[in-house]
């Protein structure tokens, strides 16, 4: 049974001091069912994805459920630390798919910043091996990434300056997304000359702490018909990776095996060259928590040969006219990461895209009709590569 | 948040209840008069001998009697032979740095340590080690050899650290 998005909705990322909890899950969710054309007693199943403990509300499904009046409708809320929102979407798709379900609601949803940023960094920390990374050695979030940045500067030769050139890519996007939290370009000597994170890490290199939502509705091939939705992008196929928890039970730090797993799973069924998957795509959306880490996914998703992902950077090759366009959306770096709501955010962003419902200045040429969304959770303990197209699948 | 606590304080007497207005946005906003304090009691009952080489001066991995494979960090049981017939194994404690990080922005827990370094080195045993580098990160790379020692951290126990070998 294919399985379509039907509608989809996003609230601005940032900052968002002025609602609670269930009140910016319901922006989300609102814009979702209003360009789906769908009411409560539609939906006969809901998927919250929420990592939690730096926000005060842990029973999100039924709050929701509360907040929403839904009736009759099963749920849940799912955790894969970043990869989050794409789990999300994966319990539904799948739901769907067996002919459990016909119509799910994804909703992603944080509120980071109902916590101080200390005791977020704190949190963070521990979505690692807790403890033999942290309790002792006090690895944070932007650490354990630059472990990686580390090892592929000294495998490859690439410097603080290319990771540099992805954050003013992403923001150069960013400025031109009313959703994003920062709608700003940015100058590579303002990049360079930010305070160290984590080494070789810097300011403008890291995403932010984000509150935020993002809502899909998906719905079966047979609801779609009932329905007559004219508007929708289809799932084509998705692969799911995990990695070890600890860094040290690893054999590389250049790549993430559970991406690049995730990545040939998804692209296999979806019938893609996995020598040059890029030809098959109009643009993509991947896990930029940190800049290197938009570089190694370049590299396990096959944009680029190994070692040579910095090279798409050096000669802008992501950018909208190049080889392949990534993050025009801003990316994490500069849309925001509110952890729960990325992988769905990035799902209504293909939908966007494929829809050519985009922004000026940051609408790709949808030619393919097909778009991916790379969502990491951890560093690479979870991966879930979603392949997006406007043709229903075969 | 110390401020909004304040605030809030304040903000019981004069308004009544504990709000405070968030500077930014100008945003009402209520702050949370319960806390929560995490600490974790964690079992170290199957790997206590790890504890014990490190006060011996030793790094201690598991290995599997049948396999033969080593696990560090050491667990129990070999999944691959679905067995729990372990035994310690010292490790030489010299190997290669792979990689590493200098933490500027440090978690709360971790604010009486200035910037430290993570790194991770592939011992000549072939297991990886992630662990503090001693010594300046600025003089080393990966590639380079470096050695396992055992120090007393500042909260007074043992750790096991990587450190650069000279030369």
């Amino acid at each position: 049974m294919a399985v379509a998005i039907i509608g989809a909705g996003q609230t601005k990322f940032g900052t968002r001091k002025d609602v609670n909890m269930p009140e910016l899950a319901w922006e989300a969710i609102k814009q979702a069912m209003q360009t789906a054309n769908v009411e409560q007693k539609d939906i006969d199943f809901m998927v919250v994805g929420n990592a939690g403990m730096w926000s005060s509300e842990a029973a999100v499904p039924a709050l929701m459920y509360e907040y929403g009046k839904f009736e009759n409708v099963g749920s849940m809320r799912v955790e894969a630390a970043c990869a989050t929102g794409n789990a999300a979407i994966r319990v539904g798709y799948t739901a769907i798919e067996s002919g459990e379900a016909d119509a799910v609601l994804i909703l992603g949803v944080e509120k980071m910043q109902e916590s101080p940023n200390p005791t977020v960094i704190e949190l963070i920390g521990r979505f690692g091996s807790y403890f033999w990374e942290f309790e002792n050695l006090g690895l944070t979030f932007p650490g354990y990434y630059a472990i990686h940045a580390t090892a592929y500067m000294a495998k490859y030769g690439a410097t603080e300056e290319d990771f540099a050139k992805v954050a003013v890519k992403n923001h150069h996007y960013g400025a031109k997304n009313p959703y994003a939290q920062f709608q700003r370009e940015i100058k590579l000597e303002q990049a360079l000359n930010a305070p160290y994170v984590a080494w070789p890490f810097k300011l403008f290199d890291c995403s932010p702490i984000t509150d935020g939502s993002a809502a899909v509705i998906l719905a079966s091939e047979e609801k779609v018909k009932e329905w007559g939705i004219e508007e929708k992008i289809w799932i084509h196929s998705q692969g799911v990776g995990t990695g070890t928890a600890n860094l040290s039970r690893r054999e590389s730090f250049t790549s993430l095996k559970s991406a690049s797993y995730a990545a040939e799973v998804a692209y296999k069924k979806a019938g893609i060259d996995i020598d040059a998957p890029y030809k098959y795509l109009d643009g993509a959306d991947v896990h930029d928590c940190f800049t290197a880490a938009e570089v190694i996914a370049y590299e396990d998703l096959r944009f680029a040969k190994r070692g040579e992902g910095v090279q798409l950077v050096r000669e802008e090759q992501t950018y909208i006219g190049g080889r392949i366009p990534v993050n025009v959306d801003g990316g994490l770096k500069a849309k925001g990461h509110p952890i729960g709501a990325t992988g769905v955010s990035q799902a209504v962003e293909a939908w966007k895209q494929l829809l050519s419902k985009a922004e000026n200045g940051r609408q790709v040429d949808v030619k393919n009709g097909r778009y991916l969304a790379h969502n990491v959770g951890g560093t690479g303990h979870y991966s879930y590569v979603t392949i997006y197209g406007l043709e229903k699948p075969r | 948040m110390e401020d909004l606590r304040k605030a809030a304080e304040t903000n019981i007497k004069e308004y009544g209840f504990p709000v405070a207005i968030d500077e930014k946005s100008g945003a009402l906003q209520w702050v949370d008069m319960r806390e929560l304090h995490l600490k974790y009691i964690i079992s170290i009952e199957n790997i206590q001998e790890f504890f014990e080489g490190l006060r011996d001066g030793k790094l201690l991995a598991t290995k599997c009697k049948k396999c033969g494979e080593l696990f560090f960090p050491p667990q129990k049981d070999c999944p691959t032979c679905m067995d729990s017939d372990m035994e310690w194994f010292e490790l030489k404690k010299e190997g290669v740095l792979e990689t590493l990080t200098v933490i500027f922005v440090r978690p709360p827990s971790f604010s009486a340590y200035e910037p430290y370094t993570v790194a991770i080195a592939k011992l000549d045993d072939g297991v990886r080690v992630t662990a503090w580098l001693r010594g300046d990160p600025q003089k080393v790379r990966p590639g380079q050899r470096v050695k396992i020692e055992i120090a007393k951290r500042k909260e007074g126990y043992l750790m096991y650290e990587i450190v650069p070998v000279e030369g």
